[in-house]
């Protein structure tokens, strides 16, 4: 067992894993973060997408004890408050889900391409979003709900 | 206030939940004293099992026990049956090999299970299921279903390896109808193997309590309730009183969760086998090589015409891959939801179709999104397109002087169907409107310019929704009536809860089925809940798949509705010392038609449960009414779907210019959640023409069974789609909804390959069309003139 210390959705915690245990089994399994999916075992399909340190990144390639000290933020801790955060919102708006199984990761992989400045029109969102499968909307939704989300969170900010 | 809820976009009441990493799937739930279970799978798509040696894995870390095919035999389980009886053209029974839970002696698919290997934790017995040792002595595969009843016999009792030759309709007629034809168009196509992949894999999760000796099984499933009474009366794991299945939130289906599998029956026998609780989760390769796969057809067609285009005969031979076993709706899909579906939107009065189903060592083939009725809408439209190239006749033009005329239903087709209502040349109208259809020379003039290649395509669909009238499926051989059942019931304080037998996995049905319940009773949405997916909350139910959740379940709630409000006038009565035919019901509330007294829904709610001056004797306390709902015949939504691509003959790369889909679905509750559906609809359906195919070696090893592999579609691969209604509400069911869930996989298809066809010049190629396919096409074609 290893040790590893990680700030996850704004709380230090210490935790003790296997080696070869992934990110996403620790936040599924140890931390009951369940709101992060495991979709694939290819890191194609996206539906496991966290920010750590602040770049979206598939937790299921990462090692947990490569995110030694990492900040890192799940669906459960995207939003402050209990309030939802503006891309959540703007995906419940849009229709933006169906099944609901992708869409955490997708809204982390969007609110990444916010914030890196690459969610400037639909081209450049379906683009961004290619690492993300969802097999029940056909994307459409999706794009009109980061279109929405982006400049929400851009009024948020300014 | 009633009718102020339909046809709105009521925003979805589960969403909240899903955006904010608050989804209950199966892989999330936790129990205390958790173990885990690994399948040991067959590598080889064919071959005998010598022998088993658990030793080694039994005395791996953490493992509790190891079961294999031979307990499963020894303790008698029975197989994983076949919903639907198919009899041959001589009359005789389908074939339906033994599928057993685990393999003992042979295993028939590559990934069959053939053992499971239980932990402390996953991966404990992921690494034990390696140390099981089988002795496998491999055999030849039979893989190619077009060769399949040439090839040596996989089961002893299934001659030529053909589960059944089935027909329909009139031979001699359609004979005749060729020999009279002053043109006929031929037609041979493949209709490509697809894999579901739902984005959430498989899962079970099995607890066993021995105190009460009831095994509750949390699994993926779209039809919790036909899990029970397979695992139950076929399978005899547990009396039905004694298992109870929970299907939670189901990350998506298309088909592939309505079917019992081996993995989540060996889970929940082991559970009690063993006084266990254990998750199983499937990793994508086991998706892969273990969900029913869907398609899978080779087909010929011949259409017959006359001189001016009027269809005169349609015959169509086809073989279809049902895989190594028969799967749950197997049998059912390439004949019921296929050869009844021919006759398109069309007048062609002659129709004969075969169907060889035949097994091959591949994994089981069954129902995926549309199931039958795209096969069905691809022959046609691909050989109705053809048959205007060849005729020199504008496709739209062809169609429409062989539609059903809107003043034609009840219109009874050649092939079993009667269509109760529809308005093709409406939505054909409409689409090719919204496609500006006429000017599309010029555009493909402007891209030969550019030195590219233009096509536009048409696909006129049909569909049969709705599943189904029990009395007409019984007698086409479904094992079970098709009605669903819903329950309205009323709590004291007057909020609503709904259970019904449908399942939502990404419908949105606790959204859809609030609004109708709402809409009927004149409540705020908010005080309505819709509880669905639990055999232990709803006494019985049919599940979700072929689009009839709204036209069946919803009728049935619809019905339940009725009931309420019909005992509600009864309670009113006596409350208000009047006669019951004195009270009117105008949503929320209960009027004296005489006078202007009344009664809340509230009250009324509050009086059927605690009221001391209640009639007792005369009514039952409570309000909570069910119904049962057998609809009295399928559903026929239909449209025109359009799409127009441009090939570029570089690089054979083809984009999607376009899309357009104007469909009928009957009345709409929610034009949001339906719009959905449809976009949800298109992405498979032109994922499955541009890009997916299910490809096995000559082995019968999977060659595309991964993300890496398979190409799913994603979300640079479309453009937006351009989505219409036109509306003719079904005549037979209280909602007037036909269903929309599988509209997009059916009717995208033979539209966007049209199209390629056309763009071209008339070249053939079988979907999916890769890049590399179509500029191995663009070499063929006369050299192009670039300007």
């Amino acid at each position: 067992m290893e040790t590893i210390e990680l700030k996850i959705n704004g709380r230090k915690r210490t935790l003790h894993c296997l080696p070869n245990a992934t990110l996403v089994e620790v936040l599924r399994d140890q931390l009951h973060l369940t709101g992060t999916h495991i979709g694939c075992d290819t890191t194609q399909c996206g539906a496991c997408t966290i920010h750590v340190d602040g770049d979206a990144v598939k937790a299921c390639t990462v090692l947990a004890v490569r995110s030694d000290g990492s900040e890192i933020t799940t669906i459960e801790g995207l939003a402050e408050n209990e309030a939802s955060h503006p891309m959540q919102k703007a995906f419940k708006a849009c229709h933006g889900l169906q099944c609901g199984f992708c869409t955490p990761g997708m809204i982390m992989s969007a609110v990444d391409l916010v914030n890196k400045g690459c969610a400037v029109d639909p081209a450049a969102i379906r683009e961004g979003l290619s690492g993300n499968i969802c097999r029940c909307t056909g994307y459409q939704n999706i794009v009109a709900a980061v279109l929405q989300g982006a400049s929400e969170m851009q009024e948020q900010s300014s | 206030m009633s009718g102020s809820l339909i046809g709105k976009s009521v925003l979805r009441k589960e969403d909240h939940r899903f955006v904010s990493g608050k989804g209950r799937y199966t892989d999330d739930i936790q129990l205390v004293g958790l173990t885990y279970a690994a399948f040991v799978r067959s590598p080889y798509a064919r071959a005998d099992i010598k022998s088993f040696d658990v030793s080694d894995a039994l005395a791996a870390p953490g493992v509790i026990a190891v079961l294999t095919g031979e307990e499963v035999a020894k303790d008698g389980l029975g197989g994983l049956p076949c919903g639907w009886m198919i009899h041959s053209k001589d009359g005789s029974e389908m074939r339906q090999p033994h599928h057993p839970v685990l393999a003992a002696d042979r295993v028939n698919y590559l990934g069959e299970p053939v053992a499971l290997v239980i932990a402390d934790t996953q991966l404990e017995a992921k690494n034990a299921a390696e140390l099981v040792m089988v002795d496998f002595e491999p055999l030849t595969a039979v893989v190619n279903p077009a060769t399949a009843s040439q090839a040596e016999t996989l089961y002893e009792a299934v001659p030529n390896n053909l589960c059944y030759e089935w027909e329909l309709g009139d031979e001699a007629a359609t004979e005749a109808g060729l020999a009279a034809a002053a043109h006929v168009t031929t037609l041979k196509l493949t209709n490509n193997r697809l894999i579901p992949n739902a984005i959430e894999p498989r899962a079970a999760l099995a607890e066993y309590n021995s105190g009460t000796d009831e095994i509750i099984l949390h699994t993926t499933s779209q039809n919790p309730h036909l899990v029970r009474l397979i695992m139950t009366a076929f399978v005899q794991i547990a009396p039905e009183h004694k298992l109870r299945v929970i299907a939670p939130d189901v990350g998506g289906g298309f088909g592939s969760k309505i079917f019992i599998y081996s993995e989540e029956t060996a889970l929940a026998w082991a559970a009690k086998k063993l006084g266990l609780t254990i998750k199983w989760t499937a990793d994508r390769s086991e998706s892969f090589l273990t969900d029913a796969h869907g398609r899978d057809h080779v087909s010929e067609a011949q259409l017959a015409l006359s001189a001016d285009g009027e269809f005169l005969a349609l015959k169509v031979k086809t073989v279809a891959n049902m895989g190594a076993y028969l799967s749950t709706f197997a049998s059912a899909v390439p004949t019921y939801l296929y050869g009844t579906l021919l006759a398109g939107q069309y007048r062609t009065p002659a129709i004969y179709v075969e169907v060889d189903s035949v097994f091959t060592n591949t994994a089981p083939v069954d129902a995926y999104r549309g199931a039958g009725r795209p096969e069905a809408t691809y022959l046609v439209e691909r050989i109705v397109e053809k048959a205007a190239a060849e005729m020199g006749l504008d496709p739209a033009e062809l169609r429409r002087r062989n539609f059903i005329g809107r003043d034609q239903f009840p219109y009874q087709t050649p092939v079993a169907l009667e269509y109760d209502t529809g308005d093709y040349e409406a939505s054909l109208h409409k689409a090719l409107k919204m496609a500006d259809y006429n000017t599309f020379s010029a555009r493909q003039a402007e891209a030969e310019a550019r030195g590219k290649l233009r096509g536009i395509g048409l696909s006129c669909y049909i569909e049969a929704c709705g599943l189904a009238p029990s009395q007409v499926a019984g007698a086409l051989g479904a094992g079970v009536g098709l009605w669903e059942s819903g329950e309205v019931r009323v709590n004291p304080t007057g909020s609503v809860t709904v259970l019904t037998g449908s399942h939502s996995h990404g419908q949105g049905h606790e959204t859809t089925f609030a609004q109708l319940v709402a809409d009927r009773l004149g409540l705020p949405i908010e005080d309505v809940e819709v509880v669905h997916g639990d055999t232990g909350k709803l006494d019985f139910g049919l599940g979700t798949y072929g689009s009839r959740s709204l036209a069946v379940g919803g009728s049935a709630l619809s019905v339940a509705a009725d009931k309420v409000v019909e005992k509600g006038r009864k309670i009113a009565a006596h409350l208000l010392r009047t006669d019951v035919d004195n009270i009117d019901f105008d949503a929320p509330v209960f009027k004296m038609i005489d006078s202007n007294e009344s009664k809340t829904f509230q009250e009324i709610a509050f009086a059927a449960y605690v009221n001391h001056d209640y009639p007792s004797e005369e009514l039952e306390p409570g309000l909570a009414e069910k119904a049962f709902y057998d609809p009295l015949n399928f559903t026929y939504p239909a449209g025109t779907h359009i799409c127009e691509v441009e090939i570029d003959p570089d690089t054979g790369v083809v984009e999607i210019i376009q899309f357009v889909a104007v469909d009928d679905f009957g009345t709409i509750i929610n034009p949001m959640i339906v719009e959905g559906q449809v976009h949800g609809g298109l992405a498979q359906g032109i994922g499955q023409a541009l890009l997916e195919q299910a490809v096995y070696d000559d082995t019968g090893q999977l060659i595309t069974g991964s993300y890496m592999d398979y190409c799913m579609p994603r979300a640079d691969n479309f453009p937006d789609f351009k989505v219409g209604m036109t509306c003719t509400p079904c005549t037979h069911n209280p909602v007037g909804a036909k269903g929309c869930g599988e509209a997009g996989a059916i009717g995208s298809p033979p539209a966007v390959m049209n199209a390629i066809t056309q763009a071209l010049g008339g070249i053939e190629i079988d979907m999916p069309a890769t890049s590399e396919k179509v500029w191995r096409a663009v070499q063929t074609m006369p050299a192009l003139k670039t300007a």
